[in-house]
């Protein structure tokens, strides 16, 4: 991102307090930490869920549909942070409606999100070429900004994200249940199939939020790839979770400070960053299972 | 509102202290079908109990009667006494032929745990409460029980089947439940496991007084420890001791044509000539 409105590409000191300070100096740069924090926190969580669940292609496909969102929001004069939420919730709702939901159905679900996917994005596209000229807003849509995040677009991020955490709290045990152990949870009493409902829209809002900092193409880098990251270095929930979350922050955090710095787009190094770690991980894990199996062999 | 004297109704005779469940002229109706029908069994309470007869003879919806998952189209169920409900906590139960996941990154200890509390709404606060201590001593117990103490901690997917078995039966087990539904928990297993796990199960009956129901395609390395059989066939059943059940009398009557069962030397029971099975269930 080009920062000649502000006197020149910054260059960082390598004295971390005084780039902190510099990094902070402006008001659009406290607003994409602020977005930015809140965002991976939720993305790291939901994502902690949907790689459990077996759901990432659901998350990849409502994040597509995030694109529409945001380009009609555009063509209609509302903020695409309004369309982005209408989509992927109406699409959430969409896919649960057209699959079952239960575990066991995952085919069912799996076409029925492709058709979903499909058709968003063609509908995205007639809505760019209807609007025209905003090749550049459209580029902000698919792989992100951190340049235009208002006052306002902070505040609905934050009451987004205060309404789905509200939400993953209360029901966080019982979907943690129906995503390991349907059968059993269902014989239980746990409502399996509200729950698969109410996780999908959750991952719409989630989805809705981190597009508006990494682009509606790369909210994998922070829905997935922590999650992924995490459930491979620990088989605790709990610090599964919190590994995600943390994960998530330090490539939010990072990605936004050498994106400044540079005049690379931010999506590609929290994606980068992203990526590096569940390599990191695969690698740590890879290792320790050779070394498991060496240690059983000997014994 | 006018004075109504209420006097309890008489209790049927069939109840008696001490039945886990009692079906009672019970029948389920599956897409236009009788699965089974007038079907009355009773199993007290501590029973060790197996459940055979040919594939798709209903032995799995009879389990899920008894879960109210599945409503019944006559009669009725009574679990300790009270009509089956879903979400009874008195029941445990281990569906049939689960293995996980490879890449589930769960460890067996937390599968354990969600028996016991998964269907509590909220989250659970990390270490902190007395709740929570008693039941992180429960989890523990009730894995020491079934001894998969040494691989509770390792991520379930990476078990071997009987390992994945035995943490599944401890979370059945978890919430002392009083009555244990095991659906064919010993198909997917070797000899040395089913064995094993076999022998876990007739050792939790007895222990832990809880009254078990095993679905069994081959029932015979388990008579000797068997109270009761119920046999499932042709959309009736029959319940009885083994020595009772598997006999050409009762199954010729339950399959309305011949029937036979041999004993061979060793004890085994052979039968020989059911109508619609190409391979007979009870026989090794």
């Amino acid at each position: 991102m080009p920062m000649a409105d502000f006197g020149g590409q910054p260059t960082p000191s390598l004295d971390l307090w005084a780039d902190i300070q510099q990094l902070l100096q402006f008001h659009f740069m406290q607003n994409a930490f602020i977005a930015g924090t809140i965002v991976a926190a939720v993305a790291g969580l939901i994502g902690y869920f949907m790689v459990l669940r077996g759901q990432s292609f659901a998350g990849h496909t409502l994040s597509q549909v995030g694109f529409p969102g945001a380009a009609g929001a555009a063509l209609v004069g509302v903020t695409p942070a309004l369309g982005l939420l209408v989509f992927c919730v109406a699409s959430a709702l969409g896919i649960a409606a057209l699959s079952d939901g239960r575990g066991r159905e995952r085919r069912a679900e799996t076409a029925a999100i492709g058709s979903i996917l499909a058709f968003t994005l063609a509908v995205g596209f007639l809505f760019a070429s209807l609007y025209g000229g905003f090749v550049q807003g459209v580029y902000a849509f698919l792989f992100g900004t951190f340049s235009g995040i208002s006052d306002s677009q902070v505040a609905i991020v934050a009451a987004v994200a205060g309404v789905a955490m509200t939400v993953l709290i209360c029901i966080g045990r019982p979907l943690f249940f129906a995503s390991v152990d349907a059968e059993v949870a269902a014989a239980r009493g746990v409502p399996v199939r509200a729950l698969a409902v109410a996780f999908l829209i959750l991952l719409g809002l989630a989805v809705a939020e981190t597009a508006q900092i990494t682009g509606t193409l790369l909210v994998f880098a922070l829905l997935v790839a922590p999650a992924a990251t995490a459930q491979q270095l620990t088989a605790h929930p709990g610090r599964g979770m919190a590994l995600a979350v943390v994960i998530a922050l330090l490539v939010t955090w990072l990605g936004l400070a050498i994106a400044y710095f540079t005049v690379y787009p931010i999506g590609f190094f929290v994606t980068t960053l992203a990526f590096a770690a569940y390599l990191g991980a695969r690698a740590v894990r890879w290792r320790t299972r050779a070394a498991g199996r060496r240690a059983t062999a000997l014994a | 509102m006018s004075a109504v004297e209420i006097t309890e109704p008489p209790a049927p005779a069939t109840r008696r202290i001490g039945l886990a469940l009692s079906f009672h002229r019970a029948g389920v109706r599956l897409g236009g079908r009788w699965i089974w029908r007038d079907v009355d069994l009773d199993v007290e309470q501590g029973d060790f109990v197996a459940v055979v007869g040919p594939n798709g003879a209903g032995k799995s919806t009879l389990l899920k009667a008894i879960l109210g998952l599945l409503p019944l189209s006559s009669g009725s169920v009574e679990i300790l006494g009270h009509p089956a409900s879903r979400g009874n906590r008195e029941i445990g139960y281990l569906p049939q032929r689960r293995s996980f996941d490879p890449d589930l990154r769960i460890r067996g200890l937390d599968l354990v745990r969600l028996g016991l509390d998964g269907s509590r709404w909220g989250v659970p606060l990390p270490g902190v409460g007395r709740r929570n201590t008693t039941a992180r001593h429960r989890v523990d117990e009730v894995i020491e029980l079934v001894g998969a103490t040494a691989y509770a901690r390792r991520p379930v997917g990476e078990l071997s089947g009987g390992e994945q078995q035995r943490l599944l039966i401890a979370q059945a087990l978890v919430s002392r439940p009083s009555i244990l539904l095991l659906d064919e928990p010993l198909d997917s297993l070797d000899m040395g496991n089913q064995q094993s796990i076999s022998a876990l199960v007739q050792d939790i009956c007895r222990t832990q007084r809880v009254a078990v129901l095993l679905v069994v395609h081959n029932v015979n390395p388990l008579i000797p420890y068997l109270d009761r059989v119920i046999y499932v066939a042709n959309g009736r059943t029959a319940i009885g001791s083994p020595a009772e059940v598997i006999t050409s009398e009762t199954l010729s009557r339950l399959y309305d044509s011949p029937v036979e069962v041999f004993r061979t030397k060793d004890g085994r029971l052979v039968v020989v000539g059911q109508p619609d099975v190409a391979h007979f269930h009870a026989d090794g």
